[in-house]
């Protein structure tokens, strides 16, 4: 379950797919001191969090999406939402990162705050490039850009852990990938001075922070300057979504993570002419659909990330 | 799914040929369509004489723009099913991307109207 893109040529389409195959059949998994574990940690991880922090992320939830790979995008959201809160621990928080509606209607928004705030839980939002269809990113600064920057980024703290959400989706340039672009970098480098290099540091974003697949856009054009400004912090975690499927990879001190959408999945790189929806048997959809479980425990440089598809 | 696709690649085909056939059949402009399809341009380069209206039309399951890199036009975006439409009046060429996904670019060339008639 664990990529690593630096050999150069990316992981292989057959490994790719055992993965998808691996998170379809409901096998729940996490990763503590880059080591996969899996099945049973739940409920490990449950009962020793008492004084660690859980969070949970969702994505691409795609709200107003409705053709054949998920007629039903709300449903399915719900579905995810029920998930959270029948969890056995609490979490403190959502993060949300982006894509939560699919045409950046009003409705949508409306739809998407409805069933979300069913959680009871507060929700920190990032911006996907389907919330900011608008010109000037007027619908989703209104709603969820309070106390942000920019096209919203922003940055808190939670049990000594300090988050920082990052927007990679506008100002896109022809023929590049997502991107950051200088005010936000330099914010963040301005963000992080002074801070101990011992505090653990979770930075979420849409498009993936990492390479995973330039062909199809599936990357972030200047991410190398902010992962420089991070290289110094003994434990980061790099949360994502775009890509509609989970990928791994962990790079020195920093985990890369995508998660999966409640909406409809994406094929595997290159495993499909384009990363257009993927329309999947009616009995697999929610096994590829789901919402990610974080823990971090203290003295433990790697948070725990738990995969929860919606059934299997 | 299949389906789907047999009838694209065959509208492909047909702008494909209509282009192709251009300048050999008119030296007049003669509106052109372009489809989004699998997050592509199709044609992804394609020459047209000054005057002509070009029509992006969206195939794809996801929303998609039409932004000019010289900013010189820029639609909203597309769900499945829309169009959208530009005339262009002076010659060039126009280099375009998806705004949403910006590794999707094509371009549209524009050649003056009467040139190609004297070689008729």
């Amino acid at each position: 379950m664990t990529f690593d893109h630096d050999d150069g040529r990316g992981a292989s389409r057959r490994k790719i797919l055992e993965c998808m195959t691996w998170a379809g059949t409901g096998v729940l998994w996490t990763i503590a001191g880059g080591m996969p574990r899996s099945m049973g940690i739940i409920g490990e991880a449950a009962a020793a969090e008492a004084s660690g922090l859980t969070f949970l992320q969702i994505s691409d939830s795609h709200v107003g999406f409705d053709k054949p790979a998920n007629p039903n995008a709300l449903g399915t959201l719900e579905e995810a939402v029920g998930k959270i809160k029948a969890l056995p621990v609490k979490p403190s928080f959502i993060i949300h990162t982006g894509d939560i509606t699919h045409l950046c209607k009003p409705s949508e928004f409306d739809d998407a705050d409805r069933i979300i705030s069913q959680s009871r839980l507060d929700v920190h939002y990032v911006p996907g490039e389907h919330d900011v269809l608008d010109e000037d990113v007027k619908l989703y600064r209104n709603r969820y850009g309070r106390g942000t920057k920019g096209a919203g980024w922003y940055s808190f703290d939670a049990n000594g852990v300090h988050f920082i959400g990052l927007v990679n989706v506008v100002d896109l340039k022809a023929g590049g990938l997502g991107n950051l672009g200088n005010e936000q970098l330099e914010w963040l480098e301005d963000d992080l001075k002074g801070r101990p290099a011992s505090t653990p540091i979770v930075v979420f974003a849409h498009i993936p922070l990492w390479s995973v697949y330039p062909a199809w856009g599936w990357g972030t054009e200047d991410a190398a300057r902010a992962l420089d400004y991070l290289k110094r912090f003994g434990s980061v975690t790099v949360l994502n979504g775009h890509i509609h499927q989970i990928m791994q990879k962990v790079e020195g001190s920093v985990t890369f993570h995508t998660a999966m959408s409640t909406a409809f999945p994406q094929p595997a790189p290159g495993a499909a002419p384009s990363p257009g929806p993927m329309k999947v048997a009616d009995d697999k959809l929610r096994s590829l659909l789901g919402v990610t479980d974080v823990t971090f425990k203290r003295g433990q440089q790697r948070l725990a990330i738990i995969d929860q598809p919606l059934q299997g | 799914m299949t389906r789907k696709l047999c009838v694209t690649i065959a509208l492909a085909v047909a702008v494909l040929a209509a282009a192709a056939a251009l300048p050999a059949a008119s030296a007049q402009a003669v509106d052109t369509e372009v489809l989004i399809d699998q997050f592509t341009f199709t044609p992804q380069r394609v020459a047209v004489k000054a005057g002509t209206t070009v029509t992006w039309s969206n195939e794809d399951d996801v929303p998609h723009t039409i932004a000019s890199s010289g900013k010189l036009f820029k639609s909203r975006a597309l769900d499945t099913g829309d169009k959208f439409s530009f005339t262009f009046t002076t010659p060039g060429t126009y280099e375009y991307f998806c705004s949403l996904h910006p590794h999707m670019t094509g371009a549209i060339v524009v050649e003056a109207a009467t040139g190609s008639n004297a070689a008729r």
